[in-house]
C-alpha cells in the first residue's frame, strides 16, 4: 500500500527554540512564495496547543473530511495549490484548549504524519511549536523514513531568542536533521511615517548564530505591519505587497529553499 | 522577598535576563539553593543545570514533570512573599504539572500575556480556557508589544495590529481583567539581553510606567485575596 507521503517530493520543518518569533508566519509566507513559483505545497501544523495555520488562511471554521486513504487536507483555494492540516480543523469550538500530556500529543502527530492524503506535493512544510520536546521528537521520528530535506530555524535578533535557538540547533544535530539555514525575523522596523529604521528587537543575532554554528544564513525579515495585517486577514501578502520591505527577504528565503531542493534532487 | 521559578525546560530564558548566565546551583542540607540576583530575589531554572549554552533539553513530558516536581519540592526558598512561575507557551505537561503539584498549597492566580493581534489572542483564549478547566483563578491579562512610538518622528505604529479589538475586546468578551498594555521599547530587549533591570535602566520610559502600574494591580489583587483568606480564618 502506497504511503500518504509517497507523492511528497520534499519535506521541510520550521523550528525555533523560542515562542513568538514568527514560525507560523514564515511557514505561511514560504508556502505562498513557493506557490508563486508554481509549486504545490502542503502545510502540516503540529502545534497542538496553539495551532495558528488555519487562521492565517482564514480557514479556521473549516472541517476535515475522510477519504479511503485517510484525512483529506483542507485546500486554500480552487487551484488546490496549497493544502493544510492542523488540529485547528478538528476542534469543535475555536477557543477549546487542547490540554493533553505528551503521549496523547504523540499519538495525534503519528496520525498526522501517516494519515493525511496529501497526494502529490512539491513541498510539505511542517510548522512546529517552540521547544525540543514531545512534538519535535515524535515528528522527527515519524518523518525519518521519508528523509526530510531539513529544517529552517527562525529567531528574532536579540540574544534571549538566539539563546534558545542555539539549543534547537543541537536538537537538529542530535536527531540527524539537516539545518537548511537560519532566518532572523522581526529584524528592524521601518517607520511608515518617516522611514527611520529602529531595531526594536536588536539586530544581527541570527546572522551571528549562523556564522558561529556554521549553517547558512537565509536572511533578515524586517517587521512590517502590512505583513501582520495580511496574516490577520488571510490575504496573500506576496501577491498584494510586492513593494513591501519584507517581500525581497521572503522571496530570497524561498529561492534558497528551491535551490537547495533542486540540488538534492540532482 | 521574591522567588522566580522558570519552568520553561526547553527554552530557559530567565538566567540570561537576570544577568545570571553561567551560574550553578549549589546543594546544601536543606536542598537546592536558588541563585540570588539580590538578597531578596532568588531564581531557579534548568538553565543553571546545563553546562553549555548549546545544550538542548530533549525530554518528553514525564521527565520534564519530574524536574518541575524537584524544583517545587527541593529548592530551599526560605520565607518568601511572592513565588512567580514563568511558563513556556502552551497548555500541556508543564502547565498541568505545576498546577497539580501546587494544588496542596494555594495559587493566587495567573497573569496571562498576549500581543494585540488575533493570531496571539486565539491562543490566549485557549489559555484562559485552560485556567477555567483547572480552576486556576485569573488575575488578569497583559497586552504586550502594544504599539510603537518612532523615536524620530514620534508617530505611533501598530506593528502587531489589533484587528479584532486586541486584548481589550477579548477581556470584555471573556470577563477577565485587562491589567494593562505595555508598548514596544527597544531598550527592553537590550536590557534583557544584557541581564539588566529595564525598570532601572529606563525609569522614564512609557513601558516602565505600564509595567509598574500592572505590577501594582497584581499586588493589590494578591493583598485583597490574602485579606479575604485571613477573614475566613
Amino acid at each position: 500500500e502506497r504511503s500518504n507521503l509517497a507523492g511528497v517530493r520534499h519535506i521541510l520543518l520550521v523550528l525555533s527554540g523560542k515562542g513568538g518569533v514568527g514560525k507560523s508566519t514564515i511557514s505561511t509566507e514560504l508556502a505562498l512564495s513557493l506557490r508563486h513559483s508554481g509549486k504545490k505545497v502542503g502545510i502540516l501544523d503540529v502545534d497542538l496547543c496553539g495551532p495558528s495555520i488555519p487562521r492565517m488562511f482564514q480557514l479556521q471554521d473549516n472541517d476535515v473530511h475522510q477519504c479511503d486513504s485517510g484525512w483529506v487536507p483542507v485546500f486554500v483555494d480552487q487551484d488546490k495549490s496549497i493544502s493544510l492540516m492542523s488540529i485547528g480543523f478538528l476542534l469543535e469550538k475555536p477557543d477549546d484548549a487542547v490540554v493533553w500530556r505528551g503521549p496523547k500529543k504523540n499519538a495525534l502527530i503519528k496520525q498526522f504524519v501517516a494519515d493525511v492524503a496529501w497526494g502529490d506535493l512539491d513541498f510539505l512544510i511542517v510548522d512546529t511549536p517552540p521547544g525540543t520536546s514531545d512534538e519535535h521528537i515524535s515528528t522527527v521520528e515519524a518523518l525519518r523514513p521519508y528523509k526530510p530535506l531539513g529544517a529552517i530555524l527562525v529567531t528574532t535578533p536579540q540574544a534571549v531568542s538566539v539563546g534558545d535557538v542555539r539549543r534547537e540547533l543541537t536538537f537538529c544535530k542530535k536527531t540527524g536533521l539537516q539545518v537548511l539555514g537560519i532566518v532572523e525575523n522581526m529584524s528592524g522596523f521601518v517607520c511608515p511615517h518617516c522611514s527611520e529604521c529602529t531595531n526594536i528587537f536588536s539586530k544581527g543575532g541570527g546572522e551571528e548564530l549562523a556564522k558561529h554554528a556554521g549553517v547558512p544564513f537565509l536572511g533578515c525579515v524586517p517587521l512590517d505591519p502590512q505583513l501582520s495585517q495580511s496574516l490577520e486577514e488571510g490575504r496573500d501578502f506576496i501577491r498584494e505587497f510586492p513593494k513591501s520591505s519584507a517581500f525581497p527577504a521572503l522571496a530570497r528565503i524561498a529561492q534558497q529553499i528551491l535551490d537547495g531542493a533542486s540540488q538534492r534532487s540532482s | 522577598q521574591v522567588a522566580l521559578l522558570d519552568i520553561d525546560i526547553c527554552g530557559p530564558s530567565i538566567p540570561k535576563m537576570m544577568g545570571l548566565e553561567g551560574e550553578q546551583v549549589h546543594q546544601s542540607g536543606s536542598g537546592w539553593s536558588p541563585v540570588y540576583v539580590e538578597e531578596n530575589l532568588g531564581v531557579m531554572s534548568v538553565g543553571f543545570l546545563l553546562s553549555s549554552p548549546d545544550d538542548a533539553v530533549i525530554w518528553r513530558g514525564p521527565k520534564k514533570n519530574g524536574l518541575i516536581k524537584q524544583f517545587l519540592r527541593d529548592v530551599d526558598w526560605g520565607e518568601i512573599d511572592y513565588l512567580i512561575v514563568d511558563t513556556p507557551p502552551g497548555t500541556s505537561d508543564e502547565h498541568l504539572s505545576v498546577v497539580q503539584y501546587l494544588s496542596a498549597t494555594h495559587i493566587d492566580g495567573a497573569v496571562i500575556i498576549t500581543t494585540p493581534q488575533e493570531v496571539s489572542l486565539q491562543d490566549v483564549r485557549k489559555e484562559i480556557n485552560f485556567c477555567h478547566k483547572v480552576k486556576l483563578p485569573i488575575i488578569g491579562v497583559v497586552e504586550n508589544m502594544s504599539g510603537f512610538i518612532c523615536p524620530k518622528c514620534k508617530n505611533e505604529s501598530q506593528i502587531f495590529p489589533p484587528t479584532t479589538g486586541g486584548a481589550e475586546k477579548m477581556c470584555q468578551n471573556l470577563n477577565v481583567s485587562l491589567l494593562g498594555k505595555v508598548p514596544l521599547d527597544p531598550q527592553i530587549g537590550k536590557s534583557c539581553d544584557k541581564g539588566q533591570s529595564f525598570l532601572s535602566e529606563a525609569p522614564e520610559s512609557p513601558a516602565t510606567l505600564s509595567y509598574r502600574s500592572i505590577i501594582q494591580r497584581i499586588q493589590e489583587y494578591c493583598d485583597q485575596r490574602h485579606f479575604q483568606e485571613e477573614k475566613i480564618i
